[in-house]
């Protein structure tokens, strides 16, 4: 209920901001830190990436700023009405109930979902708080580790993520929190999460998670946000090492960047949701030359997203540097199952092993 | 040519014994074609009569099939009539007809045409064809079943009967000839369809030889103004010319002969023209031989004579060409008909000829696909051998893409959703060939096409940067009337708040004084809706001229208070496509949106002055 008020009086001050504004003859204007590359600083106490001080300015002098305005203000007066309700909604349906509001409704998911981001960084609420939640992305754990969940009775139900789940493992819910779920115990050196389902099957039959005493989770691409939630709350409060194991292309480096250092688009809440400690297993440039591997040129897109790592702050490394540039000067990428050139246990005999040995 | 010492040892052939050998040359050159040019050459001499005689015209063509390749065509006017003692000769001789001798815009093939289709019907049939014609004098048709006697160029009468006919006056003729019915850009329905385009006032009913009927209604009730018969210019003139004309006169002097045989020669200049080619003007014009008629083209060519005058000009008319273009291609939606354009009169080989455009643009029109082109030569649609043709090689020439066309490096034709219509016309156009399917490529006429297809393109420039601008406008004005006040009314909803006034708000993000046309729909009527939004931070006043296609008006706002509104409703009607221009003054320029200022020379000049000449 404290939470409820909290909420409807940040969203209901920004309300007041606007009207106050246009009240006094001011063209209406919201500031909001700029959510790009160029505004992410290292917050050094906390080791993940943060929004800088640089902020833009969305006012009404033009035609999106002031439908932005104006889609924001429906926006608000749905989410008041929801908390009103004590209903919640996905973010798919809010993009279909925009429908209603005709000359603001939303003209794609995407914006939607943008919207809903700017207003997490205005308010410095969480989308939660909005009674707003992300479809289901599935993304999947197995390994000797033991949670309790709350089911829809209301009752905690224990699970264990490797004797009580099928192949495909325990499927993250979309709220991963205290009040959803208890993180009971482990036993286990490590989690080891994959970009790739055709990888997260491989090591489950090859037993990896036994014989190296691993966590698998299959991030299923680009993680949500639950999946890097729940990675740091396993990091933080079982003290499992993370390590994440990716093909070895541009896409893939920002994968583990959301993970490791925050993601530029929800660094306002990278302190809740990065693991500044993980490792990177993936495949990488290096790699690429010193186990032959079968490889794909690199694309436009491609090129020019490494290009834009290199002025990323977050991969101002030597590592990546050097890894960047490596596979811009080769031209070429990998995925992670073209380790299996040398048979179906290299990865789990071979490559993981020596990897790991490597970094510890 | 044979010497003439020689003539006795060629075989006489006539004229008919000719064509009948070189079909080609009159465009019946194969199956295809032949159908087509029989309903050409008989449409073409319906329209020339019903013209000539002050009608409007009523067509109407049919084309049955017989068995194989053989057809039936029929095409019967509303026309005058033609007198029943000269129908042999108009139908059944080559090179008869009134049009041969005299210097006159036409569109029939200067008594050629119908007679080479009687020709062609009767070699491929084996039948002479059926001519029915009354005058509104005569109490009864008279049927005329006729055929060509090749040997000697006449008709050949099989019989000729008094009949009773329903129409009160007219023409049909009947052939039965092979042929082949295509559909497509060079076929008959193409062929009529093009000639709506341009003659609105006349009624054109096709049946094709499915009997699928089509009707293309006249929308215009005034009859075309028939051309008029003129004398032959000085400049151009050849010495053939000369020669014939000073044999054929009756004056008793040469002086007298250029004075009476051409335009434009007054009695000092036929002295000039003859001190120049030093010849006596008392000179009798029997004697003139070729040296001497030499010597006057040399006179009349150092000599400044006033240009040929357009009077033996038939345009369509601007009002023809819009409505036409209207209604033929309104189907399309386009988004902007472009005011005809007609260039001035121009002289190829010292006869006068001049240029209209007209042109349909956007809408559904496609946007991949070259333009379409209307060629018309003497208000006859051109459907073959465009490649060779003046028209298509002068929008060839022309740059489009700075109109936003697309074509290759600004040469050939272009791509883009419009139809553009040029017509050529003036007596003795040079062809490419005797079937006068396309107008010769030479310099002057090229260049005249060329004029008046950017005088069209310009218009079409003004309309899209017009466009553009509302666009843009639109915006602006669609922002301070109804987001921002609905800005205003969300935050205050959500907060159960009284409505805040946002009218300087507005004024602060516009800062201009609106000027825009809306439209009110009314008893099936387009009416057209002027408002002045007066979105600056002060009470403004200006003079607004409201310009419309018939008319102007002029209305004055005063003391107009910040994000109030003048409306003002106009009275009458409008058609589809017109638009309001907008003009003010009184006011600082800056602050208006919508409108230009008035040009310092209104009045003087007028709107309509780039239409007509440089």
């Amino acid at each position: 209920m404290n939470q409820r008020n909290n909420t409807e009086e940040y969203l209901k001050k920004l309300v007041k901001l606007v009207y106050d504004q246009i009240k006094s003859g001011e063209v209406p204007e919201i500031s909001i830190k700029s959510r790009t590359k160029e505004n992410i600083v290292l917050d050094s106490l906390l080791g993940v990436w943060k929004y800088g001080d640089q902020e833009i300015r969305r006012n009404a002098r033009k035609m999106d700023g002031a439908q932005f305005l104006a889609k924001s203000l429906y926006s608000i007066q749905f989410i008041l009405d929801m908390l009103k309700e004590s209903k919640s909604s996905t973010l798919r349906e809010m993009y279909y109930i925009s429908e209603g509001w005709k000359d603001y409704k939303f003209e794609s998911q995407d914006e939607s979902n943008l919207l809903v981001e700017d207003m997490e960084v205005i308010s410095e609420l969480m989308r939660e708080d909005f009674h707003l939640r992300p479809e289901e992305n599935g993304a999947s754990i197995i390994g000797n580790i033991t949670l309790e969940e709350k089911n829809r009775k209301g009752e905690f139900k224990r699970i264990n993520c490797r004797d009580d789940v099928g192949d495909s493992g325990y499927t993250i819910p979309y709220n991963v929190e205290d009040e959803k779920l208890h993180l009971i115990s482990q036993d286990a050196d490590m989690i080891l999460a994959m970009e790739t389902g055709g990888m997260f099957d491989r090591l489950v039959e090859n037993r990896f998670d036994e014989d190296f005493r691993a966590v698998l989770v299959h991030l299923k691409g680009q993680p949500a946000r639950s999946t890097r939630r729940l990675l740091k709350r396993m990091n933080e409060e079982m003290h499992l090492p993370v390590y994440v194991f990716t093909d070895g292309d541009p896409w893939s480096f920002r994968i583990y960047a959301s993970i490791a250092y925050g993601a530029i688009k929800t660094a306002h809440i990278s302190h809740w949701l990065a693991v500044p400690t993980a490792e990177y297993l993936g495949i990488t440039a290096t790699d690429i030359l010193s186990y032959d591997l079968p490889t794909d040129v690199l694309t436009d897109k491609d090129i020019a997203a490494l290009n834009s790592e290199l002025q990323d702050p977050r991969f101002n490394t030597e590592f990546w540097r050097s890894e960047i540039e490596t596979m811009l000067k080769i031209g070429k990428k990998a995925e992670q199952q073209a380790l299996a050139k040398y048979g179906l246990n290299f990865v789990t005999d071979t490559y993981l092993p020596e990897k790991l040995n490597l970094r510890s | 040519m044979p010497k003439k010492t020689e003539t006795e040892s060629y075989r006489q052939v006539s004229v008919s014994e000719f064509f009948e050998k070189n079909r080609h040359m009159l465009g019946f050159d194969s199956l295809q074609k032949s159908l087509f040019m029989m309903v050409k050459e008989a449409v073409d001499n319906s329209l020339d009569a019903c013209e000539e005689s002050g009608t409007t015209p009523e067509i109407s063509v049919e084309i049955s099939p017989l068995k194989d390749d053989l057809y039936e065509v029929k095409v019967l006017d509303n026309g005058p009539g033609i007198e029943r003692s000269i129908v042999p000769k108009v139908f059944g001789q080559l090179l008869y007809g009134s049009r041969f001798h005299v210097l006159k815009q036409s569109r029939g093939q200067q008594g050629i045409g119908i007679t080479a289709a009687i020709l062609y019907g009767q070699s491929t049939s084996g039948e002479p064809s059926i001519i029915t014609t009354r005058r509104k004098v005569d109490s009864v048709a008279y049927k005329f079943v006729l055929g060509i006697d090749i040997k000697n160029n006449v008709a050949n009468v099989h019989s000729e009967d008094p009949v009773i006919w329903p129409h009160e006056s007219g023409t049909e003729i009947c052939i039965k000839a092979k042929g082949r019915y295509v559909t497509g850009r060079q076929s008959i329905f193409e062929y009529l369809k093009e000639l709506a385009v341009v003659n609105p006032n006349a009624k054109i009913s096709f049946t094709d030889p499915e009997g699928k009927k089509f009707i293309f209604e006249k929308t215009i009730d005034e009859p075309s103004k028939p051309p008029k018969a003129t004398k032959p210019h000085p400049y151009g003139v050849e010495i053939g010319d000369i020669m014939g004309i000073c044999a054929d006169s009756s004056e008793s002097s040469l002086e007298n002969v250029l004075i009476n045989a051409f335009s434009r020669i007054s009695r000092a200049t036929a002295l000039e023209i003859l001190e120049k080619s030093g010849i006596e003007p008392g000179t009798p014009p029997h004697s003139i031989d070729k040296v001497r008629a030499e010597s006057i083209i040399r006179g009349i060519n150092s000599t400044k004579l006033m240009p040929p005058s357009g009077e033996s000009l038939s345009p369509i008319s601007e009002k023809f060409i819009r409505t036409g273009m209207l209604s033929v291609y309104g189907e399309h939606k386009p988004s902007f008909y472009g005011r005809p354009v007609t260039g001035r009169v121009a002289i190829y080989k010292g006869n006068p000829f001049s240029v209209e455009t007209g042109m349909v643009y956007g809408g559904a029109l496609p946007v991949d696909q070259p333009i379409l082109i209307l060629r018309y030569a003497n208000k006859v649609p051109l459907l073959f051998h465009p490649g060779s043709c003046a028209i298509t090689k002068a929008i060839s020439e022309t740059d489009w893409r700075q109109f936003g066309f697309e074509q290759k490096q600004g040469k050939g034709v272009p791509y883009g959703p419009a139809i553009i219509m040029v017509h050529v016309f003036g007596p003795r156009l040079p062809y490419t060939s005797e079937s006068k399917e396309a107008i010769a490529p030479v310099d002057e006429i090229t260049e005249a096409v060329k004029y008046a297809i950017k005088m069209e393109l310009k218009q079409l420039r003004r309309f899209n940067s017009r466009a553009e601008r509302n666009k843009k406008m639109g915006e602006k004005f669609n922002l301070v009337s109804t987001v921002i006040p609905e800005i205003a009314r969300k935050s205050s909803e959500i907060l159960s708040m009284e409505m805040p006034d946002c009218r300087v708000v507005i004024s602060k993000i516009a800062n201009v004084v609106f000027v825009r046309e809306t439209f009110r729909e009314k008893d099936g009527n387009k009416y057209s809706v002027t408002e002045v939004i007066n979105y600056t931070m002060n009470p403004i006043s200006m003079n607004l001229k409201i310009v419309f296609r018939n008319g102007d008006l002029d209305k004055k706002i005063e003391d107009l208070g910040m994000s109030e509104k003048f409306v003002y409703e106009h009275t009458e009607p409008l058609n589809q496509s017109d638009e309001a221009e907008y003009y003010f003054t009184g006011i600082n320029p800056v602050l208006v949106q919508g409108a230009d200022e008035l040009p310092s020379d209104w009045g003087l000049k007028g709107v309509e002055a780039y239409e007509s000449e440089e």
